[in-house]
């Protein structure tokens, strides 16, 4: 664990680059994650994803898997892989300030 | 190191069992970024065959780790070869398997295929084993690309690491 400074708030990130608390995150730290994945700018539908994440985790404690994204956001398979492309399974779930994904589908 | 990773499935048999693995592995490895290829070959098209993809089953008959346990009888109980053999047994358990998949949430195979194409990845049926069971591309769900040989399936998967179900 260590802590890292992202968009001007130190916090505490694991190994992998996942945050470990959850409540340390904000919108301006999504934003710099998420240029770090290499998605320059995050539109109303990468929002309506990470909203839809944080407020799963909220109640379950657990990063939504990505099955779990698309049936509870209704946004398509396509274009969640295209929303995040390359591996939106950890991508999602590190801008979203949440730690992996857990489950299988 | 993800960025360049490919993997491939070989999927050869059409058992409702043996159609996840593939499905499940491939799932993880899309969302991780990992470029994802499946060559159906011999039982295994009965996955990507349209009329046989919503009717795999699981056969209790000779099925040594299929025990009473899953129907909630402790133990090490095994369904006896003799009553597996009864009409509707295959049936039972092919219920019985979906019913516990549908409790984990996991989708029924044509649907989670679907997923893995919208996905990205790329499904290829076998060539001779097409010949050999007399069917076309129209047979097939939507998007299995193309039939193609042993030599191309080669081809297309050269770096890739190869997994055979």
């Amino acid at each position: 664990m260590v802590a890292k400074t992202i968009a001007g708030k130190t916090v505490e990130v694991n190994e992998d680059g996942f945050m470990t608390n959850p409540n340390e995150w904000t919108e301006e730290i999504a934003v710099e994650i998420a240029k770090e994945e290499g998605i320059p700018e995050l539109t109303a539908e990468h929002w309506k994803i990470i909203n839809f994440c944080r407020q799963a985790a909220g109640t379950s404690g657990k990063a939504p898997t990505l099955r779990q994204i698309t049936t509870g956001t209704g946004v398509s398979t396509k274009d969640l892989f295209a929303l995040f492309p390359k591996g939106p399974a950890k991508k999602v779930a590190r801008i979203a300030g949440l730690g992996k994904p857990e489950g299988c589908v | 190191m993800s960025e360049e990773r490919k993997i491939a499935f070989i999927c050869s048999k059409g058992t409702l069992d043996m159609a996840y693995p593939a499905l499940v592995m491939g799932w993880a490895a899309l969302g991780n970024g990992i470029d994802v290829t499946i060559f159906f070959t011999f039982w295994g098209l009965d996955i990507i065959n349209k009329h046989r993809v919503d009717h795999l089953e699981i056969a209790p008959v000779a099925n040594t780790s299929m025990k009473m346990s899953m129907m909630g009888i402790p133990g090490n109980l095994g369904i006896p070869n003799i009553v597996g053999v009864l009409p509707g047994m295959t049936a039972f358990a092919t219920k019985l398997m979906k019913d516990k998949m549908k409790a984990l949430e996991v989708p029924p195979v044509r649907e989670y295929l679907q997923m893995l194409v919208d996905a990205g990845a790329k499904l290829y049926a076998c060539k001779m084993s097409v010949d050999m069971m007399g069917l076309s591309k129209d047979d097939f769900v939507e998007g299995v690309l193309d039939i193609v040989t042993a030599g191309d399936f080669m081809d297309m998967t050269e770096g890739a690491q190869i997994v055979f179900i």
